[in-house]
Formats: C-alpha cells, sequence, structure tokens
C-alpha cells in the first residue's frame, strides 16, 4: 500500500475500507543474517537502512513490546540541527537533511514541520557564547540568526519581556529547526523496512545474547531461540540490561524525563521555544495541545514517570516565560527512560571483543532528531564493519582514553551533570 | 518520593541532591590504571530494580547518604549514614 493524493479520494469516498496494515505481522524464523534487538525509532531506521542502502534483507526487529512504545512515541519531537562540537555537528546535519527528504522517501507524512526553533539567552556572556555557537552552526552549513530582544518580541510577541529575574536579551533563532510527528516517524520506517523484507517481531523480548568462541551466535527471546550473524544492540533507556547479557557494563545510567501537554488550543505558539534559564521548552503540536517539558527528574529511574517536584519546576519555568498559557488545563503527563552518558553524547560502535556484537546507544534526552542519521550510520557500521564519517567520533573508548568528550553542554564528563 | 535522612528523618525528595551510584564509596588506588579508573568513573550497573546511591542532604543536615531503593517502583528501602557504611568497609 502506498500513500497517494489518489488513494486518499478513492478511500475518502468508499468509507476508508481499504487502507489496509501498513506491514505485516512476522513470526520469528530460525535464522536471520542480521537481528536488530529494539523496535524503537533507531532500531526501525537501523533495518530500514540495512535493507535499503545495503541490500540486507534476510533481517529482523526484535521488539519486547509493541513498535513505537518506547521513547519514540514518548518525546517531545523536536528535530534541530544546533550542535556545537565537531562530532556532534556533522552527525545532526545529516540526520536533519535526511529529516527533510524523509516523507518523499518514505512515502509516509510524518509531519515533519520546519517552524522554527529559538534559544533565548538572558545575559551578555550568554549571547557571546550563542553568537559563537550560530557560528559553528553556520560553518556546518545549517541556519542560524542571531536576535536581538526586538526581534524576539516579533516572534513570540507573548513572552513576558518585563520579568526581571531572567531578563529576555535575545535569542539564536534556526529556521530549520522545528518538530514531527513521533509516532509516524516509527510507523514510516516499519513500513519501509517490512516492505523490503524485513520482518518486525513484536511481543518478543530478547532475553540473552548467544555468543561462542568471542563471536555471536544468535539470541535467546521469550519466543525461542533466533539466530543471527550479525547482532545490533538498540534499545535506549534499557541498554545497560542488554548488554549485560553479552557480559557488557556499559558508561549509561537511566533517568526518567517527564514531558506534559494540555488540552487542544487555536494555534498560539508558531515555533520551538526553549529557556535553558528556567529548564523549559515549549511547541504546539497539529493537534492545538501544547507540548512541553524541563530537566530530568536527576535520579536513576526506570519508572517511567516521574514526581511532583519536577513537574512543579516545570510548571514555574512555564509561567515565567509566558504568562499567558496559565490558563490552559494539563491534560497529560508521562516519562521516559533516558539513556543518559557522562558526556552527553551518544556511541554507535562495536561491541569490542564480540564479532558481530553492535551497539546503538546513549542518546540522552536528544534522540529524536538523530533517528534518521543513527540508523544510517548503524546501519552502515554493521553492513561494512567501518563507521560512518559522520558518526566516526561515537566511540565506547573515548570515556577511558578522553580523546573526543563530545560534553556540548561543557559542564564536565560525569554522571549527574548532563 | 520522600527520603528518610538518618539525621533528620523523613523528608521531601527537593531537599536532597542526588549524586549517583555509590560507587563512589569504592575508590580505586591512584595507581589503578586506565581501565580500572574509567570502569569507576563512567561504567555502570544501572539496575532494573534495587539500586544503592549516594544523595546529600543538602537543604538539611549536609550528610552523606546511602539510599537503597527500587529505580522501577521508586520505593526507598533503607538509608544509611555513608560514613558508617565507609567505616564497616574498612
Ligand atoms: C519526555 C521525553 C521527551 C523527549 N524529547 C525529545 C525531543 O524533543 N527531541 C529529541 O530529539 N529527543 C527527545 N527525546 C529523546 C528520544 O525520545 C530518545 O532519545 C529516542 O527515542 C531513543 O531511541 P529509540 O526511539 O530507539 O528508543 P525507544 O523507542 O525507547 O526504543 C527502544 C526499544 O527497545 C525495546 N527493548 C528494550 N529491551 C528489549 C529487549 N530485551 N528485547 C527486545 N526489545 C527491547 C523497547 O521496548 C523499546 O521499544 C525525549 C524523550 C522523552 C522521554
Ligand atoms: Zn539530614
Amino acid at each position: 500500500m502506498r500513500f497517494s493524493g489518489w488513494k486518499v479520494i478513492k478511500e475518502g469516498l468508499s468509507g476508508n475500507k481499504g487502507w489496509g496494515a501498513h506491514w505485516r505481522d512476522a513470526q520469528p524464523k530460525p535464522e536471520y543474517d542480521a537481528i536488530i534487538i529494539g523496535g524503537g525509532g533507531h532500531g526501525l531506521s537501523t533495518a530500514y537502512y540495512l535493507a535499503k542502502n545495503h541490500g540486507l534483507t534476510n533481517i529482523a526487529v526484535v521488539e519486547k513490546g509493541y513498535l513505537g512504545g518506547g521513547n519514540v512515541g514518548r518525546n517531545t519531537t523536536i528535530v534541530r540541527a544546533n550542535y556545537f562540537l565537531q562530532g556532534n555537528s556533522e552527525f545532526y546535519s545529516h540526520s536533519l537533511k535526511l529529516w527533510e527528504g524523509l516523507e518523499e522517501d518514505l512515502n509516509y507524512n510524518v509531519m515533519h514541520s520546519q517552524r522554527g526553533l529559538i534559544n533565548l539567552f538572558h545575559s551578555d556572556g550568554q549571547r557571546d557564547a550563542f553568537a559563537r555557537r550560530g557560528n559553528m552552526m553556520v560553518n556546518q552549513g545549517d541556519d542560524a540568526i542571531l536576535l536581538d530582544r526586538e526581534g524576539v518580541r516579533k516572534h513570540l510577541p507573548y513572552l513576558d519581556f518585563e520579568q526581571t529575574r531572567f531578563p529576555i536579551f535575545g535569542g539564536l533563532y534556526h529556521p530549520r529547526g522545528g518538530t514531527a510527528r513521533h509516532d509516524a516517524v516509527a510507523w514510516g520506517y516499519a513500513r519501509g523496512a517490512s516492505d523490503r523484507g524485513v520482518d518486525l517481531i513484536q511481543n518478543c523480548e530478547v532475553t540473552d545474547i548467544d555468543i561462542e568462541g568471542g563471536v555471536v551466535k544468535g539470541v535467546q527471546t521469550t519466543r525461542g531461540p533466533i539466530k543471527a550473524k550479525k547482532v545490533g544492540i538498540v534499545v535506549a533507556g534499557r541498554s545497560g540490561q542488554v548488554a549485560a547479557m553479552a557480559g557488557r557494563r556499559l558508561p549509561i545510567e537511566s533517568h526518567v524525563l517527564q514531558a506534559f501537554v494540555t488540552e487542544g488550543l487555536k494555534p498560539v505558539i508558531d515555533h520551538v521555544v526553549s529557556f535553558g534559564m528556567g529548564h523549559f521548552y515549549i511547541s504546539q503540536s497539529d493537534k492545538g495541545g501544547l507540548v512541553f517539558g524541563g530537566d530530568l527528574d536527576f535520579y536513576a529511574s526506570y519508572a517511567q514517570r516521574g514526581n511532583l517536584p519536577m513537574k512543579e519546576h516545570v510548571m514555574d519555568a512555564g509561567m515565567t516565560l509566558m504568562p499567558m498559557i496559565g490558563k490552559a488545563k494539563v491534560l497529560r503527563s508521562w516519562g521516559g527512560i533516558m539513556d543518559m552518558t557522562p558526556d552527553g553524547s551518544p556511541f554507535i560502535d562495536k561491541m569490542d571483543g564480540v564479532d558481530g556484537l553492535f551497539i546503538d546507544c546513549g542518546w540522552n534526552y536528544g534522540g529524536f532528531k538523530a533517528v534518521p542519521a543513527s540508523g544510517w550510520c548503524m546501519a552502515h557500521l554493521m553492513a561494512t564493519d567501518t563507521h560512518h564519517e559522520a558518526a566516526a567520533k561515537f566511540r565506547l573508548d573515548r570515556t577511558r582514553t578522553g580523546v573526543n568528550i563530545l560534553d556540548e553542554e561543557g559542564t564536565g564528563s560525569q554522571h549527574n551533570l548532563h | 518520593m520522600r527520603i528518610k535522612c538518618p539525621h533528620c528523618g523523613e523528608r521531601d525528595r527537593r531537599e536532597f541532591y542526588y549524586v549517583g551510584d555509590a560507587v563512589a564509596l569504592d575508590r580505586p588506588d591512584p595507581d589503578a590504571g586506565d581501565v580500572v579508573w574509567d570502569d569507576y568513573v563512567h561504567n555502570r550497573d544501572n539496575p532494573a530494580g534495587v539500586t544503592r546511591d549516594l544523595w546529600y542532604h543538602e537543604s538539611g543536615c549536609s550528610t552523606w547518604i546511602v539510599v537503597t531503593r527500587n529505580t522501577v517502583t521508586h520505593e526507598i528501602l533503607k538509608t544509611e549514614l555513608a560514613s558508617k557504611v565507609k567505616e564497616a568497609m574498612a
């Protein structure tokens, strides 16, 4: 099934009964050329690009729950390429370019909306830092415009420009930044992979990884053993547990990050706005809900729900920045398990000492925008055994060697600092 | 979440600063080498279940506390003075 204007009209006139399932609900085969553990955004995009770019189609994605039930369906959907450090900037730049062609490539409406992202600053020092970041973004080939206070006011007239605690000095505007429909990204990649022959196996938890003489042989699952020549671990917040099945400890701590959505409102917020000083960011979904969030709860957690202090803090910050949203009713809040790394940057690497075992993890709270490039680069690594140039610095050994530590925030490469 | 400080009793989570895994009580020898130090500073068991971590009673008595808790349910199972735990390790 492919989407087209003609198909929409035809289905509209015939009761929308002919759409059909978007992907095959596959049963596990005894053996594959490659298995991806984890059916989130990164696992699905890895499978898609393995099939599309490398012709590997005898592969499976093994998901313990349902496709898209993890962080890929729980995030606040911000897509941007405003990184500063070499190692990160080329990767996120590559990812944004893939986003820009994604709907055509997948023939799927992922609702990618480049509505512009504005990061506010509140002091001279912060302005300098943002000007420098903007220059780095432009050098990378992406877009950044430094706005002064009046420039921000033109875009965001509803902010409280009178507040004295964090007076608004200006903002770094990234016009190509924006949002996308998170579920649709998972579904679009799932359909694209399934159409190319990839088996998507849901309700199938990997319980062990089989390794013999330093070579990966397959996985044990709740639906029986599956053999494979190559295995990729792509399980985000669960990376620690799955790596432990291969006898590995990772530089990862899993933390909870919360998000919130209000009732649907008429369009009021046209951009993505981030207020770093208050740890608050917001956008408005196409349905009208205000989607917003803040910081981690800041303790290790697998609960997928957070505590009240962070809820209060996020609401406080939102009211400080834009009091106009105070009457909106919050409908829901939720949490996701974040695979936090010491320097705040990810890993796409081989698991040293085990042939055929690969890992893609450590996405912290920013892995949604990375979904296309992560899959692209992980597929490249699994298919060719070499690192893709856009992800060449995402190595596991950087914590030990200290070379290419990617501490984008400059707060220190230590667990509780990101 | 409420945490019982051994000195001050049960207090709101807001009063505490979280540091992370209680591995910090078991610092390696300065000459242990990069593999051991990397493991100590960066690698974590990261359990889904019972864990032991270090919290600091920042807005209270300023003591360090070892908290045994469940990362899946957020239940606090035990709290001890870090100094006592460290003494017992000697
Ligand atoms: C509240 C919140 C807001 C966020 N906001 C943003 C944002 O605005 N922009 C942005 O870029 N990023 C954001 N993120 C981060 C982003 O969502 C994640 O970094 C990214 O989704 C993680 O990759 P994934 O999609 O592959 O993860 P997931 O969707 O979590 O996929 C991992 C999958 O692995 C499966 N799995 C785990 N263990 C096993 C096993 N043993 N066997 C089989 N399957 C297993 C899980 O069930 C899960 O489906 C946010 C996250 C949260 C929680
Ligand atoms: Zn106390």
